[in-house]
């Protein structure tokens, strides 16, 4: 062992330990949610995630930025087996220890040296479509300076990423010409053009940039947006995978249901023992919504394709589902930071509803599932919708006017419209 | 004088017979007068491929969508559990209605609460009458120009998008597609019960904003399979270039071509 080996394995054990600390933080918090069961149909479930997640399906629905993103992520699925190789020979001085893998690893490593360049000129592009075209979905009254900064740094990252990448595989096949592992038709190109220089110090370099570069990337995640890249495959295997029409009932309201029905219950029972508290229906905050609902906030990378199909906010509404992910997300933070501050018990006198989003965002909500549709990684903001209108509806009693006189319609005659029962045939003889 | 031949669940059970299905006539399809237009179109098309059907009459009550939506959960649940003991009762196993809305709920959220039935949509059900043959749509709509605007309760919701298809192509029309149509689709406006309140403030109604998509095509028809669509759909047709278009329900086109 070196002594740059212990200095890697000082800075590895460092990002990784500040990676893992943000990390169990997110989960915690995301843990604050109610129980919701997604652990059934795994078969079904590793489907819809090797479509969804892997083969990238929902995002091609917009051709451009779909075939740009997919080769950013199936190229990342490629580097990254180089980036573990990397690793261990940072700790142990094993370089290139994946060869031994024979063609295997050719093609692993060709594969990785063609998509360093296809991510590199995609993120490029990104950059270009960002900074010079007026893209209407980066736009609108959520967005802040922060997330267009946000999204910046993370690209240029990405091609600093891809650049030291590069340098190093033409630095690897230059000193080694003869005895090289792998394959790489990219960097085998490019090697001419650098006959002048020092090879072993251009490798030198772009290794360690590019593995100080990956654990500065890490560690950016949890503080971004792009946290996405690490949600997004839990995010879509936990997603809704049902019908999209098919909201859920809740077993509570069921269980009160059942009771007033029930000719044999007993109204002026007392409770037994074993009886939990009653506890308020739908979601006034954050902690009052789902695990599910929690991560899906997290999952969310800002990029508009549910609002830029919400029918409401493209009539110029004030609803935008990515605000409410957005806000979900950020009202999450704040509990969390409120509980490291005061402990658990500590209440700030705020609420996801009202403080962050509006019952007026609530009410213009058609429900017709255009955001989730549009979501690449199946996250669901008409849940959260529908737990807050819950809320207001069967906690506070503040439906709108219309919707109240529509209540009392269908619980005294059976219609939304004042029309008697006994009048439901009468389209018959019309 | 009627032409319509109806009998309701308890006229089957009062003769000691049963029906095959229950066509689930919904509130809006009982209630409003546009809807009430295409309950008769259906009832025309069961009545002509002799299905024999049984309507709930008085003792249907609201599915309960409109309730849950916009987050009475409560009297939702109320309204699913009377119904499903109704319906249970009259050993119901198969639905069929005209409504997405009612579609929806009667399929997906009703069984949580014991209501288990085979539900279809009413343009399932014409389509499979024509596969088996008990029903012939004459293609005389030759010339004219439809486009389809999909419910979001029947597409997006529930991934039906072929079977309005098939069927408005049988009336030998030109079908073209809206640029947003299928799991694309734009709302008409009218769901998680915007139907019922007047829209939060904004730059343009939903449904206009719509038509005008439709109306782009210059389409002699506007087909839909919703009665909230269709009113939204009129309403915005009236309001955008009255006599433009017709709206259609795609049973309505079928009743007059068979």
């Amino acid at each position: 062992m070196h002594t740059s080996n212990i200095i890697f394995f000082c800075i590895l054990i460092s990002a990784l330990s500040l990676f893992s600390f943000n990390l169990w933080k997110i989960v915690r918090n995301i843990r604050l949610g109610n129980s919701k069961n997604r652990f059934d149909q795994p078969l079904k479930r590793t489907k819809i995630l090797l479509k969804i997640a892997f083969g990238q399906t929902k995002l091609f629905a917009r051709p451009v930025s779909g075939i740009l993103h997919s080769l950013v992520y199936w190229g990342f699925l490629v580097i990254t087996i180089g980036t573990v190789e990397m690793m261990i020979d940072g700790i142990f001085n094993l370089d290139r220890f994946f060869g031994v893998l024979g063609s295997f690893y050719d093609i692993a490593t060709a594969s990785g040296d063609v998509m360093a360049v296809l991510v590199l000129v995609s993120c490029l592009m990104f950059m270009f479509r960002r900074l010079f075209l007026k893209i209407k979905r980066f736009s609108g009254k959520e967005m802040k300076k922060s997330s267009s900064i946000d999204a910046i740094i993370a690209l240029v990252i990405i091609v600093f990423l891809m650049i030291s990448l590069l340098t190093m595989n033409i630095g690897y096949i230059g000193i080694h010409p003869e005895s090289y592992f792998g394959s790489f038709p990219v960097s085998n190109f490019l090697l001419p053009y650098f006959a002048n220089w020092n090879l072993h110090l251009i490798h030198d370099i772009s290794w360690w940039a590019h593995i100080i570069l990956v654990l500065v990337f890490l560690n950016e995640l949890p503080y971004s947006k792009h946290f996405h890249v690490v949600m997004s495959i839990p995010n879509v295997y936990f997603s809704n995978i049902e019908n999209l029409g098919k909201m859920d009932n809740m077993p509570s309201v069921t269980k009160e249901v059942k009771l007033m029905m029930d000719p044999n219950a007993d109204p002026y029972a007392p409770p037994s023992a074993d009886t939990p508290p009653p506890e308020a229906f739908g979601a006034k905050d954050v902690t009052d919504l789902n695990w599910v609902q929690l991560m899906n906030a997290y999952s969310c990378t800002e990029c508009g394709r549910c609002t830029s199909e919400c029918p409401a906010n493209q009539t110029g509404k004030l609803l935008s589902p990515r605000k409410i992910m957005m806000d979900t997300r950020q009202r999450l933070k704040e509990v969390g930071k409120n509980i490291d501050k005061h402990g658990k018990d500590y209440s700030d006198n705020k609420s996801l509803l009202n403080d962050y989003i509006s019952a007026e965002e609530l009410w213009a909500c058609t429900t017709c599932n255009a955001c989730t549709q549009a979501c690449p990684l199946n996250i669901d903001p008409l849940s959260i919708i529908v737990d807050l209108r819950r809320n207001l509806v069967m906690e506070e009693s503040a439906a709108p006017q219309e919707l109240n006189m529509m209540f009392n319609n269908i619980e005294n005659n059976g219609a939304p419209w004042q029309f008697s029962a006994a009048d439901r045939l009468n389209w018959k003889d019309e | 004088m009627s032409e319509l031949q109806v009998k309701t669940m308890a006229d089957f059970m009062a003769s000691g017979k049963e029906a095959d299905l229950l066509f689930w006539v919904g509130s809006a399809g009982s209630f409003d007068d546009r809807a009430k237009k295409i309950t008769r179109a259906f009832v025309k098309i069961l009545n002509k491929a002799g299905v024999n059907f049984g309507v709930l009459g008085a003792e249907e009550s609201s599915s309960g969508d409109a309730a849950k939506r916009a987050g009475n959960e409560f009297l939702f649940q109320m309204q699913a559990m009377t119904n499903i003991q109704v319906m249970n009762a009259y050993n119901v196993k198969r639905i069929v209605t005209a409504c997405p809305h009612s579609y929806n709920i009667l399929k997906n959220e009703y069984k949580g609460l014991g209501g288990d039935y085979k539900v279809q949509h009413h343009t399932e059900f014409i389509a499979e009458l024509v596969s088996k043959g008990k029903l012939t749509i004459s293609a005389n709509l030759k010339g004219a120009k439809v486009t389809y605007h999909d419910p979001c309760y029947l597409g997006r919701a529930n991934n039906i998008y072929d079977a309005p298809r098939d069927l408005i192509k049988l009336l030998g029309v030109e079908l073209v597609e809206m640029k947003r149509t299928k799991s694309r689709s734009f709302c008409c406006g009218a769901g998680g019960s915007q139907m019922f309140k007047e829209p939060e403030p904004g730059a343009q109604d939903i449904n206009i904003n719509r038509t005008e998509e439709a109306l782009g095509l210059k389409p002699d028809i506007i087909a839909t399979g919703c009665p909230f669509c269709n009113t939204m759909m009129t309403d915005g047709v009236m309001a955008v270039s009255e006599g433009a278009a017709q709206v259609k329900d795609i049973a309505e086109l079928i009743a007059e071509n068979i």
